[in-house]
């Protein structure tokens, strides 16, 4: 139980740990699927065709069963068309969505905030057609071989559809899901001698590639602008070989008073597989002023910044400029607690992105080499010390010694951990806070000075060989 | 399965590690080969396409007018000998050794063992009809750096999280 004098902002750890009535039974229909994805469609046996009617059994009833069931016939007889693979993707997405529905209100119940406004964005835009046909060609194939069919022919279809996709802004994000896909893919050729296969990850990126392939699926509109005080919790990085995102989650103070509420601005851009660790952050860090800001403990002033319905800030510098100093401690203990969460919209709904705010204190550390585990309240929640980014002054040694901590909670694999954003730790009797993201914005830290130098001359000299032998 | 199998977010290819690119601008394992772009160490405008064929360890290497390399017959050239290096201190030595089905026996591998092992084998000299291509992925792979960043979330990046794992 929750001592009573911890307030609010305590969160139900205890819950996280307990099981989820119905997800066991949808994890089981996914699992089906994502075996047949294994071994492939071209010809399919009565093992596949088992694991396409367990997927379609288990829509029943919805909107989506006449579509999924005529799908999985198809497919069972080794004949399914694009169209039948959207809606195989389409099942498989509505089932991880009703996962993360479930998980979303254990979250909501743990943390004890409120919810914040539903609404439902309506799709606009236009995207080149052409393009997300190509995508959806080759997504195709991928499950007519199966992952156990994969070679470097089939993979290497990927390539032009990507290059002609990246500098378009609006076909970014499929663009940047297939390259990353088709770089792991590639890394696994052949695939009949793969000794074990990420059934659930390459099912997962295969489906939403599929699904971003509809016209407007991608589109989450802007639906408003926010005037108010940012006040930044921790700075999340994402990287693959060839793309980096850097997300802020924040507090924001509406100017006009009302209820604050949970915001996340986002900046990301394609990158050479080179440049890594403090050259991610120098890469990101001209595009958006926050990043500095973050590291000097400073708040943001907004004025009218566009916003998403599912509360991401579409980030422009000239909306924003630098406030007063904002301790992220501080913002956690008491803007944090109140704080409403953001509607997700429906594309969004998986496990995969449920991504919440949480603040811990008062845990005891245990584990040992191989993970960290923080005990509150006697629930354990282990702590994801593989994603703390390797260019900043947060380690997982310090995770072990802190005494609070800014995370983010997430599942996956069946169970929640704790991704630290940020911890308080004790150095020489004095309380110190070290964020995953000190460095976004630069450092005077020896080893990061130095990484900043290395990451300085790779970029260089690519620049260097680009102007040489680009355009010629 | 295990979680590896169930987790959305299993890490598949562990991250490059940093190195200096002044001499090995490029280099990737991809399309059978282990194969990359070197800089001439006397002229500034040439660079040398260069390869090593996975299994046969069959080598090549020219210049990007596709002019031979004078280094590069009867076995690897100083270039090649560059790119295996880098390869390795890129990829680590036991991913280039398993990508390029080097045996290695049990010991610790580096990048002069994995040179000593193909060149032993007395490998044969290929031609060079995939400089053209490697040396256009090389122009894509620079092309990265012109492309523009942008403030709209990317919700697909959920599944790339970063690693400190590395190769």
């Amino acid at each position: 139980m929750v001592p009573a004098d911890q307030g609010g902002g305590m969160m139900r750890a205890d819950l996280l740990s307990e099981s989820v009535d119905g997800l066991d039974e949808a994890l089981a229909a996914v699992d089906a699927f994502d075996r047949v994805l294994v071994t492939g469609l071209l010809r399919p046996g009565p093992a596949q065709a088992a694991g396409l009617a367990e997927i379609a059994r288990a829509v029943t009833g919805t909107p989506l069963a006449a579509k999924v069931s005529e799908a999985a016939e198809k497919a069972s007889a080794g004949a399914a068309g694009e169209d039948h693979f959207v809606a195989l993707a389409a099942a498989r997405a509505a089932l991880l969505g009703s996962v993360h529905d479930a998980l979303a209100a254990r979250t909501e119940e743990a943390t004890g905030r409120p919810r914040g406004e539903q609404g439902t964005p309506e799709p606009a835009g236009q995207q080149p057609a052409n393009l997300l046909a190509a995508a959806r060609s080759w997504l195709s194939d991928l499950a007519r071989r199966g992952w156990r069919g994969l070679d470097h022919d089939v993979v290497s279809g990927a390539a032009h559809v990507v290059s002609a996709m990246l500098p378009d802004p609006g076909l970014r994000r499929l663009a940047t899901l297939l390259d990353g896909f088709a770089a792991e893919l590639a890394a696994s050729c052949p695939g009949a001698t793969l000794e074990r296969v990420p059934e659930r990850r390459w099912a997962d990126l295969w489906s939403r590639g599929m699904l971003l392939t509809l016209p407007g699926a991608a589109q989450v509109p802007v639906t408003g602008t926010v005037t108010g005080r940012l006040l930044p919790l921790g700075v999340d990085l994402q990287e693959h070989a060839t793309a980096v995102q850097a997300q802020v989650h924040a507090v924001l103070e509406p100017a006009e008073g009302g209820a604050s509420r949970l915001v996340r601005a986002s900046v990301s851009v394609p990158k050479p597989d080179t440049v890594v660790g403090a050259g991610l952050w120098q890469l990101l860090r001209p595009h958006m002023s926050l990043l500095a800001a973050v590291g000097e403990g400073c708040s943001m002033d907004l004025t009218d910044m566009p916003v998403t319905v599912e509360g991401d800030l579409i980030w422009s510098d000239a909306h924003a400029r630098q406030g007063a100093p904002a301790d992220a401690f501080a913002t956690a203990r008491v803007a944090l607690p109140t704080a409403a969460d953001s509607y997700v919209a429906p594309l969004d709904r998986h496990p995969a992105r449920l991504v919440v705010p949480v603040f811990l204190e008062g845990y005891a550390v245990g584990g040992d080499d191989d993970a960290v585990v923080l005990t509150a309240a006697g629930s354990p929640l282990v702590v994801d010390t593989d994603r703390i980014p390797s260019a900043g002054p947060l380690t997982p040694e310090a995770v072990a010694a802190s005494g609070a901590c800014i995370g983010l909670l997430r599942w996956d694999a069946g169970s929640f951990r704790v991704q630290p954003l940020a911890v308080e730790t004790t150095v020489r009797r004095k309380v110190v806070p070290l964020h995953a993201g000190g460095w976004a914005g630069g450092t005077t830290d020896k080893t990061g000075v130095r990484a900043e130098k290395a990451a300085t001359d790779a970029v260089t000299v690519l620049r260097e060989r680009a102007g040489r032998l680009l355009r010629k | 399965m295990s979680h590896w199998e169930r987790s959305s977010t299993a890490r598949v290819i562990p991250s490059a590690r940093p190195r200096k690119l002044a001499k090995v601008p490029f280099v990737e394992l991809a399309d059978g080969r282990l194969q990359g772009v070197v800089s001439s160490g006397s002229d500034i405008e040439r660079v040398y396409v260069s390869s090593v064929a996975v299994g046969t360890f069959a080598f090549a290497c020219s210049t990007n007018n596709n002019r031979p390399c004078g280094g590069a017959r009867g076995s690897f050239c100083n270039h090649i000998r560059a790119l295996v290096t880098e390869a390795v201190l890129q990829y680590g030595a036991s991913r280039v050794a398993r990508y390029l089905k080097i045996d290695t026996g049990t010991g610790e591998a580096d990048a002069q063992t994995l040179t000593g092992v193909m060149i032993n084998s007395r490998p044969a000299q290929g031609d060079t009809t995939a400089a053209a291509p490697v040396f256009s992925r090389f122009l894509r792979h620079l092309a990265y750096l012109e492309l523009a960043p942008t403030t709209a979330p990317l919700p697909e990046m959920q599944w790339f999280p970063p690693t400190r794992a590395v190769a």
